[in-house]
């Protein structure tokens, strides 16, 4: 791709210290694609960006990014340590938990650490005070410097482990002043995506013209709505006419912000874990468009 | 006392094409309950053949915290006990951010926050025109607690098997590994795993099966869209076989899978000789043989 001076200087100077989520709904509809392209064409623009993967079941932004990792921490959630020589089994502890995780025997408490959510709750609850606060790990963050200098972040969520949403919570917390931080989020439409999206300053659904796609789009929609999201719609693999999309759109009074083609070429580079921008440069006006009408959305959401 | 076996299709990565599988799988088997796990975004009740709707049930998620102005003393107490920072200055509890773990309302001095359940989403038991039973659910979206409307999704299959006498459960799963993919694995007896043959693909794959073998999972592999790239396609084949898996084959791109779904179709519905039906009915035969055998 050639040096492109972005003209619309205005425009990006608000997407600074912005965070701009994708989501879908339904998996597979192109989120990391257009997130990983968008946050290359913006740092070759000459912009700071942080790309954050919170998507970390199935984190996937580093095959096409190839960042050089140099930190990573284990991230861990609180659990509690029960003190068996203290505890007289009383069963207040498990009792009160709302998510099963301890179990009253008559000898002593069995904790189910996949159960726990961390709430500390049983901790002050035992009139013994016979739990204390430990440490458990649920995943790694990673962090580092990828392709045009785009700081990397994402989250690994330890094989067998259920919950999500610390993990993306300590993920967030690594946000860097002054970038413009591109947010990719999980598929789905409940607590890993609100957690995600929650704090965005403007999501953008990544859709496909299909009925599966659009059914769960509406499902997406509603709960970025639900969240007073600003929303912008991205169509991938446009293959001629959908109407019952077109009609959702504008019934619903959704911007369509981009629509890529089906292109085979795509594809082809996408399943050799290219950026797409790299390889196939017409592309580069459809992602100027994008992050005009992002800041087109931002700057409609700051005048409100 | 019948011997009921449960089986489900599952991807890590999502858009492989678990639904479009399950939903020609359904069209294959016989004697079967069918039932949609991917309570975020389910589609499979978009392309069966479904009779009506026999049973509605309400699925209470959990509960979330609510502070009652006109008790609180404004001491502050559980903004102190949350670690979820769910609570505002103002003591205003975020629906969003609270996790309904209830410290604030048991440890607050004036029993001033009320913990309610609440409704998060429906489960739906539905008759197929093939005479068989369909359970799926929806979330209300954003709600919380999808693993425990994914187990009442399965509960309802399992009671609806047994009524029927239908031996086999066909699950569709989420996509990911986390919570409703956990609790749409434990205790199956068969996971059919659904790949693509891109890089994602099979980052993901290696992580599902890690998920697949924690449970101790019997576990077979398709690689659907086989024509994007082959090289991926050989290493599909050959993580299998390192890994003593099932390896199901490979399900060609097939366009008219879209154009079926536009008509509420599966593909062996709409297009039962195109190459990709054929290669699910391969599939369909090998599962059968497996089955037998557990």
């Amino acid at each position: 791709m050639s040096k492109v001076q972005y003209t619309n200087d205005k425009g990006l100077k608000m997407m600074q210290n912005m965070n701009i989520a994708f989501a879908s709904g339904k998996g597979g509809t192109g989120k990391t694609t257009i997130a990983v392209n968008l946050a290359y064409f913006l740092a070759h623009s000459g912009q700071h960006v942080q790309y954050l993967d919170c998507d970390v079941e199935e984190p996937n932004g580093h095959i096409f990014l190839k960042p050089k990792i140099d930190k990573s921490t284990p991230a861990n959630v609180l659990v509690p340590v029960i003190d068996q020589d203290k505890c007289t089994s009383c069963g207040e502890c498990s009792s009160h938990c709302q998510f099963n995780a301890l179990v009253t025997l008559p000898n002593n408490v069995l904790l189910f650490p996949e159960l726990c959510h961390g709430c500390g709750l049983c901790i002050h609850i035992c009139p013994e005070r016979a739990i204390r606060d430990g440490d458990r790990e649920i995943g790694l963050i990673e962090m580092g410097t990828a392709t045009e200098d785009i700081d990397f972040v994402h989250g690994i969520l330890n094989v067998g482990e259920p919950m999500a949403g610390p993990l993306i919570h300590e993920v967030k917390r690594h946000y860097k002043e002054n970038h413009i931080r591109i947010i990719d989020a999980p598929p789905g439409t409940s607590c890993p995506v609100v957690k995600t999206i929650f704090d965005a300053d403007v999501v953008v659904m990544v859709t496909e013209p299909t009925p599966f796609g659009l059914h769960d789009l509406k499902i997406a929609v509603s709960v970025a709505k639900n969240l007073g999201k600003p929303i912008g719609i991205v169509i991938n693999r446009q293959n001629g006419e959908f109407p019952p999309l077109e009609e959702y759109l504008s019934k619903n009074d959704l911007p369509v912000i981009m629509a890529l083609p089906e292109d085979r070429e795509i594809a082809r580079h996408y399943s050799t874990g290219d950026i797409i921008l790299k390889s196939l440069p017409v592309y580069t006006e459809q992602f100027m468009e994008l992050v005009f009408n992002i800041g087109r959305l931002l700057g409609k959401a700051q005048c409100r | 006392m019948i011997n009921i076996k449960e089986m489900v299709v599952v991807s890590g990565k999502g858009g492989t094409g678990k639904t479009s599988l399950t939903g020609a799988l359904s069209f294959l088997f016989r004697n079967k309950v069918i039932a949609d796990c991917d309570v975020d975004a389910a589609n499979l009740h978009m392309i069966l053949n479904i009779d009506k709707v026999l049973l509605t049930k309400e699925f209470l998620g959990g509960k979330k915290a609510r502070i009652a102005p006109e008790r609180c003393t404004d001491c502050g107490k559980c903004r102190d006990v949350c670690l979820y920072d769910a609570i505002s200055e103002d003591f205003v509890v975020d629906t969003v951010s609270c996790e309904g773990c209830g410290a604030c309302h048991f440890l607050c001095p004036a029993g001033a926050v009320d913990f309610d359940e609440r409704l998060s989403g429906h489960c739906y038991i539905c008759s197929t025109g093939d005479n068989g039973r369909f359970v799926f659910a929806e979330m209300i979206p954003g709600e919380e607690n999808s693993g425990k409307l994914v187990a009442m999704v399965r509960n309802e299959a399992r009671e609806e098997a047994k009524k029927t006498g239908n031996e086999l459960i066909l699950i569709d799963g989420p996509p990911g590994i986390g919570c409703p993919v956990i609790s749409s694995l434990t205790g199956t007896h068969l996971a059919v795993i659904v790949t693509e043959p891109t890089p994602t693909g099979a980052h993901d794959l290696k992580r599902i099966v890690e998920l697949t073998n924690h449970f101790q999972i019997r576990t077979a592999v398709a690689v659907n869209k086989s024509d994007i790239n082959a090289s991926y396609v050989r290493e599909a084949q050959q993580f299998c076989k390192d890994n003593s898996l099932v390896y199901l084959g490979e399900i060609p791109y097939e366009p008219k899978i879209t154009e079926a779904q536009k008509e509420a179709k599966t593909i062996l519905d709409f297009a039962p000789h195109c190459a990709a039906s054929g290669a699910i009915r391969e599939i369909h035969t090998k599962l059968q043989s497996i089955l037998e055998e557990l």
